[in-house]
């Protein structure tokens, strides 16, 4: 079954597939993720799109050992990562054994069994 | 601005009931807190109702028509939804209806059933307060969101699991004999330790139960107590709602709460208390991590400084600050829609000198109640007081 497109969010899940992620950003310098109208900070509505860095520095993680239905008979992994302006959360595709705060992560597209897409994150040491 | 009294307070046992519907929950504890006011039914106007998940639950939307008939209330009534805060942003929407003058007695309450669909739908139905596209499409379950903040407290401040699991040994302890909790017996920092993880570092004791119940209460103008010879002595003097980011990633911090600090300003200011003036609290402690975030967003602590608050016996029973003497969401229970008004239930109770565990506060005269929703992307204050 095709899931919905979402726009903005789908938008940036199909640039970070492409290797060219991205995020918005105001005059002032805050950094949001789409779909946004206006800065979620300031409220300006000028955000111009601006390339998220190639990597990421992992500040909290978890292994979920009771996971949503979606991911029944797994455990997965999830990341939140610093990508300087913004932070990213998503599902580790790695193994987890070197995964520790101030692993470097690279943002990527993951699914889940259901189909859903959604932000993945691989190890940066891995690539 | 007109002042408000809690003339009745009541609540169902809280546990699990999956054969009793919500109508039948809520009209029960609507049953004892209006027994509990004296107030004549056709004398309330207006009904607040807290609930989140009943559309999914018990595919039952447009409740508040539903339970204002199970309370036999013909007042208008409206449901209010603010995850695991809708019992909290119900309470705040009835002391502003009374403070106002539109309205001269509230019945607030809330209601949730959870144990009539399996644990996989309950808990898919609670991972509908996160960002559903940012965290809940990546796995991020409830209990992995508290788990996220949880590791980056540790990174931040320090602390560790035994620290955590002292919150759910004080709050077991404090549930034992409270009638209406769902776990009344003692448990271990072993047991803690050794059960089962759900979300790392978090393990089945950092957690609250799913939980049935509800609880409701009946506010009342001051000048109503008075010209109805009400035995209302608490008074509501302050009332605070905070609001957050609703995705943990679009935040400045993992580790602070600031809609909890927000609620909590705005509650203080009108109460014109600090928050060395508070003498207990009931704070949602839905994982033990969250009483920790709560005490330091409240200003009750430094931050960094409140995660061997329990550890150390201050919030406990016989502590300088107790917290949770009802049990807290982890051994009382969390009903969700009903815990922003079971927390205040508990505490009316306490200052009444009426609960099991008054004897532990019997000089107390204030009181907070800190209701969170999500990972405290909603919040709300409610500063009790005794009066005469």
């Amino acid at each position: 079954m095709r899931e919905q497109r979402e726009d903005g969010y789908d938008d940036l899940l199909d640039a970070l597939e492409s290797d060219a992620g991205y995020y918005l950003s105001c005059p002032a310098g805050h950094g949001s993720l789409p779909p946004r109208q206006v800065c979620p900070t300031c409220g300006d509505d000028e955000l111009s799109t601006e390339p998220l860095p190639d990597t990421g520095t992992v500040v909290t993680f978890t292994e979920i050992a009771v996971p949503a239905p979606a991911f029944a008979g797994q455990t997965p992994v999830v990341v939140i990562a610093d990508f300087g302006p913004v932070r990213l959360t998503g599902r580790l595709l790695d193994d987890s054994d070197a995964l520790e705060v101030g692993s470097e992560v690279v943002p990527t597209v993951a699914s889940s069994p259901d189909g859903g897409r959604h932000v993945g994150a691989r190890l940066a040491s891995e690539r | 601005m007109h002042a408000v009294r809690i003339a009745g307070a009541g609540s169902t046992a809280f546990g699990a009931s999956p054969e009793r519907t919500g109508r039948d929950l809520f009209g029960e504890a609507a049953r004892i807190a209006i027994e509990d006011s004296d107030v004549p039914r056709a004398d309330i106007e207006r009904l607040c109702y807290g609930n989140f998940v009943g559309t999914v639950t018990e595919c039952q939307g447009h409740q508040a028509p539903l339970m204002a008939e199970a309370a036999g209330v013909t007042a208008p009534a409206t449901r209010y939804e603010s995850a695991c805060a809708s019992g909290g942003v119900a309470l705040k929407s009835a002391v502003e209806a009374v403070r106002s003058g539109a309205v001269d007695v509230v019945l607030v309450g809330g209601m949730e059933r959870m144990h009539n669909v399996t644990t996989e739908q309950a808990t898919e139905g609670l991972a509908m307060a996160a960002d559903h596209l940012y965290e809940s499409r990546t796995g991020v379950t409830f209990p992995g969101a508290y788990a996220l903040m949880a590791r980056a407290y540790f990174e931040e401040f320090g602390g560790t699991r035994a620290d955590l699991a002292a919150v759910a040994v004080k709050n077991h302890r404090n549930a034992l004999g409270n009638d209406k909790a769902q776990f009344q017996k003692e448990i271990s920092t072993t047991d803690v330790l050794e059960a089962p993880t759900v979300a790392d570092p978090l393990g089945l004791y950092d957690a609250c139960p799913i939980t049935d119940g509800a609880s409701a209460c009946v506010l009342v103008s001051e000048a109503y107590a008075e010209e109805n010879n009400l035995d209302a002595s608490i008074a509501v003097t302050g009332a605070g709602q905070g609001t957050d980011s609703l995705a943990l990633q679009h935040r400045e911090s993992l580790t602070r709460t600031p809609a909890t600090t927000r609620a909590a300003t705005a509650a203080y200011d009108e109460a014109e208390i600090a928050p060395s003036d508070v003498d207990l609290l009931e704070v949602h402690d839905c994982f033990t991590i969250a009483e920790v975030v709560a005490l330091e967003g409240l200003g009750l602590y430094d931050h960094g400084e409140a995660i061997d608050a329990a550890r150390s016996g201050e919030t406990t029973r016989n502590g300088d600050l107790p917290v949770n003497l009802s049990g807290g969401l982890k051994a009382k229970g969390h009903p969700v829609g009903a815990t922003g008004v079971s927390q205040v239930v508990e505490l009316t109770k306490l200052l009444r000198g009426d609960h099991i565990n008054s004897t532990a506060v019997p000089d107390a005269s204030v009181a907070v109640a800190h209701n969170a929703g999500g990972t405290v992307a909603s919040a709300t204050v409610h500063v009790l007081e005794v009066r005469s």
